[in-house]
Parts: C-alpha cells; structure tokens; sequence
C-alpha cells in the first residue's frame, strides 16, 4: 500500500473516534453540570475537558476563561479548534477523500454524509438544549463509521491503518479524561457524593458505566474505575484493549513485510506491559498521575514511531 | 437559427427516439421532476463533483445531469467510430514525424513555426520514440452535429482529456432511475472502459518491463476538478492513485513509496499537465511532479500516457491542418469534417473575422473549459468591441468558426422538456496493438435555453449517451441507401468537400 494512503487511513481513523470522543466528554460533562455543582467545580469539569482534548491552552489565548457555552462551542463547531467535532468530521473527510478507492463505499457514506449534514446546520443546532442531541448524533456518526469498517472492509493493511489510528487515538482519549479528574482519584479522595459524581462521569465519557455495573457488580469504587480503564481488556475503551490490538496490528504488518520494525513494536508492548503491570491498589496509592502521564507521553511517541516506519515512507 | 432536433424532424420523431418519446409522452411532469431530483441525490451520494475554479460559493459543485437519454443509431455510430479512429490515427503519426523526420513541415504542409514555436511542443521529446509508438494514448474527440449525416470535429484534446467517468457514472444513473426504458432499448454497454483503460497501457509497457506491468494513475491531488475521476478510475481498474510525492526515481527507475517498502512502476497513466511532470525538465518549482521522471521515460523504462508534448496535435492552430494529416499520413479522405476555422493571425483571415465578429464564434487558440469566447449572434455591441480590441492586439492568440447550429435533444427543463443544444466526447483509447472505443461518450448539454456553451464551467449539463446495438426501425431513408459496401464513406467524405474547405485553411 502506498505509504500516504496508510497515512491517510491512520488519520482517517483517528479522526473520526476523536469526533466521537469529543461529544462523550461533551455529554458526561453536560450531566455533570446540571447535577447540583458542589464547590463550584462547574468551571472545573469544562476545563477538565478542555485539557483532555489538549486544547486548554489554546482556548484560554482566544477565549479567556471557560464557560459551559464557550467550551461548548469551542469543541463543537468552533473551525478554530482543531479538534472540534467539525474540524474532525473535515479532516476524516480529507482524509477519506483522499483515499477514497481504499475505503468500502459504507464507509465512505458515513463520512461523507455526516459532513454534507453538518455543512447543513447552523450554530443554534448545537447549543443550548439542543447540544445533548448534536452530541448523540455526532456519536452515532462516529459508531456508524465503526461499525460500516467492521462489517464491510476487507482484513487487509487498509483495514489495518484505519484500526491502528482509532485504537491510538482511543487510548489516548481514556487516558487523558483520566488524567483531567485525577484529583477524584488521588488517596483519601472521598467517597462522597462530588467524588462518586465523579466517578460515574468518568466512566459515562467512555460509555463503560453500564460494563462496570456488569463486570463487578458492586458501588462505584476509584480503584475499580481505574481497574476497568486501564487494565481489563474485556471493555473496548479500556487504555489495555487498545494497546492489545494495537500490537496485533503491529505484529501483523511486521510479518507482512518480512521486516522487523523493531521500535514502533518494542514502544507498543512497552506500554501495553505498563498497563498491566501495576496492582490497582499501587496506583491507588498515588502512582496513578505518573501512569498516565507516561502513557499520554508513550503514546505520543509512538504515534511519531509508526509514522516513520510507515506513513512517510 | 433552426437547429437539427435529434428527436423531432419536422413533425416526426426520428426512429432512433421513438422508444424514449414514449416515455416522455406517457410521464408527467412531477416524476421526470422527481427522477431529476433522485439523481442529484444519487450523484451528491455518490461524490461525483467538480471544482470549478474563479468561482465563489460551493467548490464541490455537481455537474447537473439530465435524466433524457442522448440517442445515436448504429449506423451513425459506426462512422463516427471509424472517423475517430482515423482521426487519432493521423493525429499520432503527426505527432511521430514532428518529433522525428519533420516530413510534414519540410513539405510545407503544416506551417513549421506553429509546431516549432508553439508551447505545447516539447524539445525534449525530439528524437525519442515512445513504447509502441504511441504519444495519444487516451484521446477526447469533441463533435458536433448540425443535420441527420453532418457531424463534425470540433476540437481535439490529445493532453489529460476528462470527463469518462461521467460517461460510466450516467449510465449507472440512468440504470437506476429509468430501468425499464433502458430495457426496452438495445443499449451497447461502457462498463467495460476501465478494463479496456488497463489493456492499453499496459500493451505499452516500457522496453525493461518484464513480466505483468505496474500500471498508476498519477493526479495533482484532491484539490484538482477532476480527481473524482482519478480516483474513480485507478479504483476501478484496481491501480494505486498516485501523487509525486509517492513516486521517486532511482538509477532511471519509478518507484512509488508503499507500507512495504519501494514498488517498481512501469506504466504512468498521468492526469496532470506536462510542465509539471519533472522539475528537472520542465518547471523547476513544481511540487506536482517527480524529479528525474522524464530520464527514466527516455532510458526506456517507464512509460508515460499520454506522451509529453501530445499538447501540439490538439492546439487550436494546428486543428485546421487535421484533415490535410489525414490525406497525409494514411493517403485517406477524411470521414469526419472540421469545422472552418480562420486563424486571426493572418491579416485576410483577421480582417475578415473582424467584419464578421456578429456571426462568429471567436475562441482563444489555447483556451479550454469555454472560458475566454465570444459567441457573435448572442453578444453585444459591447463585447464584440472589447473582442476585436484584443484580437488585434494580440492577433495570434484567437481563431474563429462559423457559429453552428449544434443539434439540440429534448432537456429536462422549468415546465417540462425543451430542446437545448449537445455536443459529444466520445473517447479513443490508442494502445500497441489495437485502438480501442466505447461506443458512446459524454454528451454535454448546454442547460440554457438558446445557449451553445456547454462546457461544465458555463452552466452546462450532461445527458446519458446511448448507442444503440440495433437500430429497431430503419434509420434515415438516405442513409439506409447509402450503406451499401462503403457507400457511407463515400457519401461522408464527399461531404466533408462540401462543407469544409480541404485545405481546412477556412475562407479567406
């Protein structure tokens, strides 16, 4: 495959899954906002959002402060934003339009129409009390794409591209919401109603509220949020479930070119190993921002790493 | 002006319609209406757009496609295509002997300062003989008809010629929308041109190729008019579509760069514009193109189509010489007529065309997509001055035709159909062993009423184009009679005497 078109899948990929990663955090957000605000902290969970999009700063130089209604258009339609949902939902359809003979042609129509559709809205269609719905659809889109790859696209490096910028593109999200309510998950944090708030809103912005209920069956715990979003590989969002299908994609392209691509693989296991390889209780225990921090980092890099051995070619 | 209806002939439908005047009896307004509106739907689905450059507003904009079926007899058709095989044929030997032996201008045939001086000719081309032969590859004939028999040429494009990929995408349309009117006609299928596309390049193969040829479509990118078509085309002959930047050249090799490592190429099927193929050889700044790629061409081991320099053989000055090509080269009468063209560059052909501005079409000798043209009965006094201000400024610059009465077909249109004004690109495909055309082409309709631009950059339109593999009730009565063992050549070429002055120098 041509280099710039698995380059373009990546992207592609990446793209989209961050459009739909923005609207859950947009929603949870949402929910947490409307729940009673204790302590003021409403300012708090928009900027945490703003940090987990890493856009904080950016915001702040243009906008100033975060309100509810300048995050909310800053991550929605805002074409400033890089990682807005309509700069994402543009770039996946650069990207797409690119390589448009390598994409099924379900594929092509989730994001084809989903750009024809939004180039229809107009701002009030994702504010106020109509930005829960925007957010739904954005996130039906985002499936959409998902699942018309599953059921249509051939296993093959196309296949494999598009997957690989997802799953990076996921783990990075799940950590960096993590990292953004990290004082809810600090030791001695309180089990007490903002903390379990909390809690749960965390685990609403990667959809894995209800697979917590049904893999321990118990009242929201730090340590088993953390548990479930780090290190089990039964839930699709989970940093490890990414991480293990990021190296089975590696080791497949690996094999196909009869060459060893040695760093990018080695940097993929590595942090796969870092995630598994802590008790839930020790990162109780304070080593939790450390974690994310180095896998935000190790992710960074090796976005970079399979680029080189990649992508540019 | 009365113009030739290709469906009512004074009062009578001709046969070839007589299945779709049916139709258009039996349908109301509300569903042709409706089909038209499913088939924007379609298309806009599809992604099928063109960008239309110094324009504002939507870039992506849809070439409006009518739902009313273009129809040409198989007799008609079978003339055509033997004209345009001849047509191309000339055109390329033209092409051989300008970059070779120059038989054509020491006999003072065709002028030697139009082909030596003009910009599309390429010096490094002399004295290099493409795989096969063959410079015009992929070629875009574009013709007009005026009558039942009288068709002619009104331009060539022998360069990146576009605009196949609605050919294939309309038929798909019409497929869909009209299924049983389709059905009821014998319609000689296009589907097959991408696998007619692929045979021809790769019966051009380079010298070093060996084994099954690495065919790539080269395009300028996504931001170019037409790259829904380079995509649709590499998809569907199953080929990477490349940019520059993927290839590279090593030791006078194409290589593109892949996931695995470097590919070999060997066949160049390129959709961008000679001066940005290297920047070694031609412009030093493009970004488009490939460095060292014109080396590689001419150590024999990638091959590029269509050849650089094809530019030459389809330039508005040499167009006049065509059919004097034809007698030259193949020692055959031209089956397909030219149009009379009057090149301001002469001071009797200027004056003339300056007297006559009101009755001509003047048109830049290098401009295309209908930009840069002045139609004399439908312009002002205005225009016509600001026209005759720059052909004598810049004389060399413009050629001027006969405003034709281009044919008109039944068009969809406000209040149900009218009869507007089409053209036809029918495209030939050159390979070493044989020439190769669909039957059909793009017919391109011109969707104002009275207008005879029908270039997508002007408001045109396009219309399914459909040959018929039989002809159901007789064609013409004439015809009928004059197809008797090469009768039809006869009667046509006797024609193009007629019409066209021979020389194809125009009327002083």
């Amino acid at each position: 495959m041509l280099s710039r078109t698995a380059d373009s899948l990546f992207w592609l990929g990446r793209y989209m899954e961050r459009a739909g990663n923005v609207a859950r955090g947009l929603n949870a957000a949402l929910r947490m906002a409307s729940l009673a605000a204790p302590r003021g902290t409403e300012v708090a969970e928009w900027e945490g959002l703003l940090g987990a999009t890493g856009t904080a700063a950016h915001y702040a130089q243009l906008y100033g402060e975060a309100t509810p209604d300048g995050a909310a258009r800053w991550l929605t339609l805002d074409t400033l934003n890089p990682s807005s949902v309509i700069s994402c939902f543009e770039a996946a359809r650069r990207n797409a339009r690119a390589v448009r003979t390598a994409l099924t042609v379900d594929m092509w129509e989730a994001v084809n129409d989903t750009w024809i559709d939004l180039r229809k809205i107009g701002p009030e269609a994702a504010g106020g009390d109509r930005l829960m719905g925007f957010n739904d659809w954005v996130m039906s889109r985002a499936v959409l794409f998902n699942g018309a790859s599953m059921d249509t696209m051939l296993r093959d490096d196309a296949w494999r591209f598009a997957r690989l910028g997802t799953m990076l593109e996921r783990a990075d999200n799940t950590a960096r919401l993590l990292a953004a309510r990290a004082p809810a998950f600090a030791p001695g944090a309180e089990a007490d109603a903002a903390n379990h708030a909390q809690w749960q809103g965390m685990l609403r912005s990667v959809s894995a509220l209800r697979a917590y209920q049904h893999l321990f069956r118990e009242r929201l715990r730090p340590a088993r949020v953390v548990e479930l979003l780090l290190m089990r590989p039964e839930h699709p969002r989970s940093v490890t479930a990414c991480y293990e299908e990021v190296n089975d994609i590696l080791s497949v392209l690996a094999m196909h070119d009869g060459e060893d691509r040695v760093a990018c693989r080695r940097l993929a296991a590595a942090l796969r190993g870092r995630c598994v390889s802590h008790s839930p209780a020790r990162l109780m225990d304070g080593g939790l921002p450390d974690l994310l921090a180095e896998i935000i980092d190790g992710n960074g890099r090796l976005g970079t790493s399979i680029g080189k051995c990649f992508l540019i070619g | 002006m009365p113009a030739f209806d290709e469906m009512n002939e004074e009062g009578r439908v001709r046969p070839p319609y007589a299945g779709v005047a049916r139709y258009l009896e039996a349908a109301r307004g509300e569903e042709l209406e409706a089909k038209r509106r499913e088939a924007e739907v379609l298309f806009r689905r599809i992604g099928v757009t063109f960008a239309v450059y110094t324009e504002g507003g939507d870039p992506e904009r849809l070439i409006p496609f009518d739902v009313i079926p273009r129809i040409i007899a198989r007799a008609e058709w079978e003339t055509l295509r033997r004209g345009l095989e001849q047509r191309v044929r000339a055109l390329n030997a033209f092409l051989a002997d300008v970059y070779g032996p120059r038989r054509i201008l020491a006999e003072g045939i065709v002028p030697a300062e139009l082909v030596l001086g003009n910009e599309g000719y390429r010096a490094v081309m002399e004295g290099f003989t493409p795989p096969g032969g063959v410079y015009t590859v992929v070629s875009g004939i574009d013709l007009v008809r005026t009558g039942p028999e009288e068709f002619f040429v009104l331009e060539d494009n022998c360069r990146v010629p576009s605009g196949v990929s609605y050919m294939l995408e309309n038929r798909e349309a019409m497929m869909r929308l009209l299924p049983n009117l389709c059905a009821a006609h014998r319609i000689a299928p296009v589907s097959h041109y991408p696998e007619e596309l692929l045979e021809t390049l790769k019966s051009l193969a380079p010298p070093a190729c060996q084994g099954d040829p690495t065919v790539v479509v080269l395009t300028p990118g996504p931001f170019n008019s037409a790259y829904y078509e380079h995509s649709f085309l590499s998809d569907e002959m199953g080929v990477e579509l490349v940019e520059g930047a993927d290839l590279f050249v090593r030791d006078d090799t194409v290589f593109m760069r892949t996931t695995a490592g470097p590919r070999r190429v060997d066949v160049i099927y390129r959709r961008i514009d000679d001066e940005f193929l290297d920047p070694r050889a031609f412009l030093p700044d493009s970004m488009l193109g490939v460095p060292g790629l014109m080396a590689a061409y001419r150590a024999g081991r990638v091959t590029l189509a269509n050849a650089p320099g094809a530019g030459i053989a389809d330039d508005k000055a040499i167009y006049p010489f065509v059919p004097a090509m034809i007698r030259f080269y193949l020692s055959e009468e031209p089956i397909l007529n030219n149009v009379p063209t009057w090149m301001c560059g002469r001071d009797d052909e200027r004056a003339y065309v300056l007297d006559h501005l009101d009755e001509l079409v003047v048109k830049l000798a290098r401009g295309s997509g209908g930009y840069g043209m002045l139609v004399g009965p439908h312009s002002t006094a205005e225009q016509r001055a600001e026209f005759a201000a720059r052909i004598r400024e810049r004389p060399g610059d413009y050629i001027a035709q006969p405003t034709l009465a281009l044919s008109t077909v039944p068009t969809l249109s406000e209040g149900g159909t009218a009869a507007r004004h089409v053209d036809l690109r029918p495209f030939i495909l050159f390979g070493r062993d044989q020439v190769r055309i669909v039957p059909g082409g793009l017919t391109r309709v011109a969707l104002r009423e009275g207008s005879l631009v029908v270039n997508s950059s002007q408001g045109g339109g396009t219309k399914d184009t459909w040959v018929l593999e039989q002809d159901g009730p007789p064609p013409l009565q004439g015809m009928v009679q004059s197809m008797g063992a090469g009768g039809m050549t006869q009667s046509l070429g006797g024609m193009t005497q007629t019409l066209g002055d021979p020389s194809g120098r125009g009327r002083g």
